[in-house]
């Protein structure tokens, strides 16, 4: 039974999960998996939220340079996203598009082939006996694989790993799925303060008061604020990407590329940017007209087709850009994710991560991972 | 890259106004507008259309401002789209003719007018059913009518214009009335409106009696409207009976196109009387952006005299900002625009009474098609709203209504307030949705032929 | 299906409407040529393939997409006709390499 706070009614749960985008939705569909009763909190129409802007690849071949264990985490995210897309199909009748044929980075250069050619030498290196395959492709095969390459492409790497699938889709069929298995998941429920004690924790929300001895942390950039709350530190910035949407088209692109990619419904996906701008979320033509001018590039056919739609939204970033996955030492059972691959690793969030939370601990294979790596030793 | 004093966004009455006003001021002017020729809807076409019988009488009153339009020295782009604007830098990308331009503006006039009230109602998107402004731009612009039985169902001023201008053309059509508000009940809320908007309420008795007179036969009270079809439409049905009908127009008013005032993020304000969405403007359509202001039907619906004496307002008002004006002369210039604009919206409380919008058209049933792009139901957009989507953001997100090419110009009403009926709120409380550049498709080829002059240009 | 009065707008601009010609009014748009030509459908939709006639005529609503000289998804209801112009229906989803 929940216990009253305050005089004011309180939801009680076995577990919390704030944050209602692809991160938290992922866990908390994994959680209710596990059997635990679940409350999913989210905020309300108008917020940052990244998953509405995901770009939508589940993407393998360009992650974890330098950082191999994020190598093999997406690796295996990627490999347990057919088991997700299937199980979310049963339960919503939702097709989340997962295709993996493989993919294909596009070099417009001489230069930017060698540097990749260098990058991806370097992570089969760093993968050691994890192995990691992948090819550089010259512009003549590569002609053969993808219909009305420009003449501007010079190569691309290419890997098996690699595919996409639509955001929305597994958005909602998390939700949908999430709900219809006994979870709760609550929007217009913006975490406004909380308490924290070891297996006791508390959150105040629009919604109400909910308590769980679990809570896990998965607002995005909200997390920055929430984090110290419950003994977490996530130092987590904004990061704006913008994208295009083409009109649909009749299928003409049999694999993703990493800036470009044709959807189930047929429109075509350009991304997307990187631009360090803060909690601006505006649109800026300049931006657009580079990715335009990209995709032309890389396909010319691409040039005729109109934008009917187009983006900016904020990703999720780490300092070093890599996910953080967390337990709190002062607070065990808080724990936190953050990460700008939501897609990516739904797999894994869904499927490895929620698990862990649900037994109290996180592998150690996730402790590359902590917040912990932010530390530095002070000076004198 | 050009620079301008002011930049208006639309050619109709408000827009016209103000870049008259505005170059008598003294201003540097340029007007953007879509269509082919200024006017706006209400005078679409005018110049071309003034000799037709059917719509010169109702055309005639805005030549001579779109004469002295034509005459003013405004840069006017006909045929051109607005697809991003920089509010706050004051930067216009703007399109025309396969190709993109930057300018610049120090104010910014959206002067964009109305579109249509969706209607959706089962079996709407069956050819043969469009929207009654529609056909009376088909009739403005190509002099063309509907052939074979034709039906016009709904309410307001322009179901009578429109079926007295088809009947002139030989064409009465059938008048399904669906106003559910009592002429008693809209009097009680019309204030001393009637005494001072009788002019334009003796014209709407007139275009009633015209009407009468030509054939137009009415049939009052029609509920739970939808149209009938294998492959158009071959039939129009409502409750206790159905007529046949191979063009069905269809009108419930219209509603101010904020597309582009949503999507640089002006303050919005829901409008009970007339159940929509208007920017805060003030007197002079000064809004929530320090260099935008808005005008006419786009500001919230009042007709196009008053759209022009706003537009006027906002012109006198940029003027005054832009140093062009004083404060004294400001002062006297504004009473004439002032008092016309007041006598022009008398009778408005009157008429948004009378014509309010049945709730079947704002709710429709579920099997009813509310986004026509993607083709989504009104069914399931009340199953998306129970699962938890609380506004048109995340329910776009859920199931793409406002990701078509129409960017939810169609759907978002309709999805709005199945949102706030399934999760028991007020219009008010579910926020509008958010449109994103390109306002108006642009191709990736004109996008990618900007960027170099762009990034000379970015800041 | 819609017809013109040439008694008070003459049909002097010929366009070619699905490759038959048709007179139409100068100031007419592509999507009144489609009307006044009668074709049953402007397009089929990408979604299901059902058949689609202008709705709004006023560039709000999309459903007038055609291809026009050649160019597939343009708004008919803002092209201003012009003598030879080529109208043809917009059969679902446009192909992108041809």
């Amino acid at each position: 039974m929940a216990p009253s706070h305050a005089g004011m009614q309180t939801r009680g749960s076995d577990v919390i999960v704030v944050g209602g985008g692809l991160v938290g939705a992922a866990i908390a569909h994994g959680l209710r998996g596990e059997g635990l009763d679940t409350v999913l909190l989210d905020e309300g129409d108008i917020a940052f939220r990244a998953s509405r802007g995901n770009f939508g690849l589940v993407w393998v071949q360009s992650k974890g340079f330098g950082a191999p264990w994020y190598q093999r985490w997406t690796r295996g995210s990627a490999g347990e996203w057919p088991g997700l897309a299937a199980d979310l199909a049963a339960r919503t009748g939702i097709d989340t598009a997962l295709q993996q044929p493989g993919g294909v980075h596009l070099c417009l250069s001489e230069q930017e082939f060698e540097d990749r050619g260098r990058r991806m030498a370097q992570m089969q290196v760093e993968a050691g006996n994890f192995g990691l395959e992948y090819r550089m492709i010259r512009r003549d095969e590569l002609a053969e694989m993808l219909p009305g390459l420009g003449p501007s492409v010079v190569g691309a790497s290419w890997s098996p790993y690699d595919g996409h699938a639509s955001p929305l889709a597994l958005l909602q069929a998390l939700h949908r799925a999430f709900t219809e298995a006994g979870g709760a998941y609550v929007p217009n429920a913006k975490v406004t303060g909380g308490t924290a004690a070891p297996k006791d924790f508390r959150v105040e929300t629009a919604a109400g008061t909910f308590a769980a001895p679990r809570i896990v942390l998965a607002a995005g950039l909200g997390n920055a604020d929430l984090a110290p709350v419950f003994g977490l530190n996530t130092p987590v910035r904004p990061q704006r990407g913008q994208v295009l949407v083409t009109e649909r088209a009749r299928t003409v692109l049999p694999m993703p590329c990493t800036t470009i990619r044709q959807t189930g419904e047929g429109t075509i996906m350009l991304g997307d940017s990187m631009e360090e701008v803060g909690f601006d979320t505006r649109q800026s033509p300049p931006v657009m007209a580079q990715i335009a001018q990209r995709a032309a590039l890389s396909f010319p056919w691409i040039a005729e087709l109109n934008i009917v739609r187009a983006w900016s939204a904020l990703r999720v970033m780490a300092p070093d850009g890599l996910p953080i996955y967390d337990q709190s030492e002062r607070f065990p059972g808080a724990f936190t994710a953050n990460c700008h691959s939501g897609v990516t690793l739904a797999g894994a969030h869904a499927r490895l991560l929620a698990p862990m939370i649900a037994r109290g601990a996180l592998d150690p294979a996730l402790d590359p991972f902590s917040a912990k790596r932010f530390d530095v030793p002070r000076a004198a | 890259m050009s620079d301008f004093d002011l930049a208006v966004i639309g050619a109709g009455p408000a827009g016209m106004a103000a870049a008259v006003e505005a170059r008598l001021q003294g201003l540097i002017v340029l007007v953007v507008d879509e269509n082919a020729a200024p006017g706006g809807q209400v005078f679409r076409a005018a110049e071309a259309c003034a000799p037709d019988p059917a719509v010169g009488p109702d055309i005639m009153p805005g030549l001579p401002l779109i004469a002295a339009f034509r005459g003013c020295g405004a840069d006017y782009r006909a045929a051109t789209t607005l697809w991003h604007l920089d509010p706050e830098e004051g930067v216009l990308s703007l399109a025309a003719a396969g190709t993109t331009e930057t300018v610049t503006a120090r104010r910014v006039l959206l002067a964009t007018g109305a579109q249509e009230r969706p209607v959706p109602i089962p079996g709407w998107t069956l050819p043969g059913v469009m929207g009654a402004g529609a056909a009376q731009i088909l009739l403005k612009t190509a002099g063309a009518v509907p052939v074979g039985p034709t039906v016009l169902a709904g309410q307001g001023p322009l179901v009578w214009l429109l079926a007295v201008q088809l009947a002139r053309a030989g064409v009465a059509p059938l008048v399904l009335e669906t106003r559910t508000v009592s002429i008693a009940a809209a009097l009680a809320k019309a204030g001393g409106g009637l005494v001072a908007g009788r002019g334009l309420l003796a014209k709407g008795l007139s275009l009633m009696a015209e009407a009468r007179r030509r054939g137009v036969r009415v049939i009052r009270g029609v509920r739970g409207l939808r149209a009938e079809g294998a492959n158009r439409v071959e039939r129009v049905a409502w409750e206790g009976g159905s007529a046949p009908c191979d063009t069905l127009l269809l009108h419930e008013g219209v509603i101010p196109s904020t597309h582009v005032s949503r999507a640089i993020g002006l303050d919005h304000a829901w409008d009970a009387d007339q159940a929509c969405w208007r920017p805060v403007a003030d007197d002079f359509g000064a809004t929530s952006s320090a260099r935008v202001a808005v005008a006419g039907d786009g500001a919230g619906i009042g007709g196009w005299q008053a759209a022009a004496a706003a537009g006027r307002l906002a012109a006198l008002d940029a003027a005054r900002r832009l140093g062009a004006l004083s404060e004294d002369s400001f002062a006297r210039e504004i009473a004439a625009p002032l008092a016309a604009r007041r006598a022009a919206l008398a009778l408005r409380p009157f008429l948004d009474a009378l014509y309010a919008p049945p709730n079947a058209v704002l709710t429709p049933p579920d099997e009813t098609i509310a986004c026509r792009c993607e083709e989504v139901t009104a069914g399931a957009i009340r199953r998306a709203a129970a699962l938890g989507a609380t506004g048109p953001n995340q329910l776009k997100a859920y199931l793409r209504c406002g990701m078509g090419p129409c960017q939810g110009r169609v759907c978002a009403p309709t999805v709005a307030a199945l949102i706030a009926e399934v999760r028991g709120l007020a219009p008010q409380e579910v926020p509008p949705l958010r449109p994103r550049a390109p306002y108006k498709p642009v191709t990736v080829g004109m996008l990618a032929a900007s960027a170099e002059s762009l990034q000379q240009s970015a800041p | 299906m819609f017809r013109a009065r040439p008694e008070v707008r003459p049909a002097t601009v010929e366009v070619l409407v699905e490759g038959t010609p048709v007179l139409v009014p100068e100031g007419a748009t592509a999507a009144a040529a489609v009307l006044l030509a009668g074709l049953p459908a402007i397009r089929e939709t990408p979604v299901t393939g059902s058949p689609r006639l202008p709705l709004c005529q006023m560039g709000v609503c999309f459903d007038c997409l055609a291809e026009i000289d050649g160019i597939p998804n343009r708004q008919a209801c803002m092209v201003t006709v012009v003598p030879g112009m080529r109208i043809a229906r917009q059969h679902g989803a446009r192909e992108a390499l041809r």
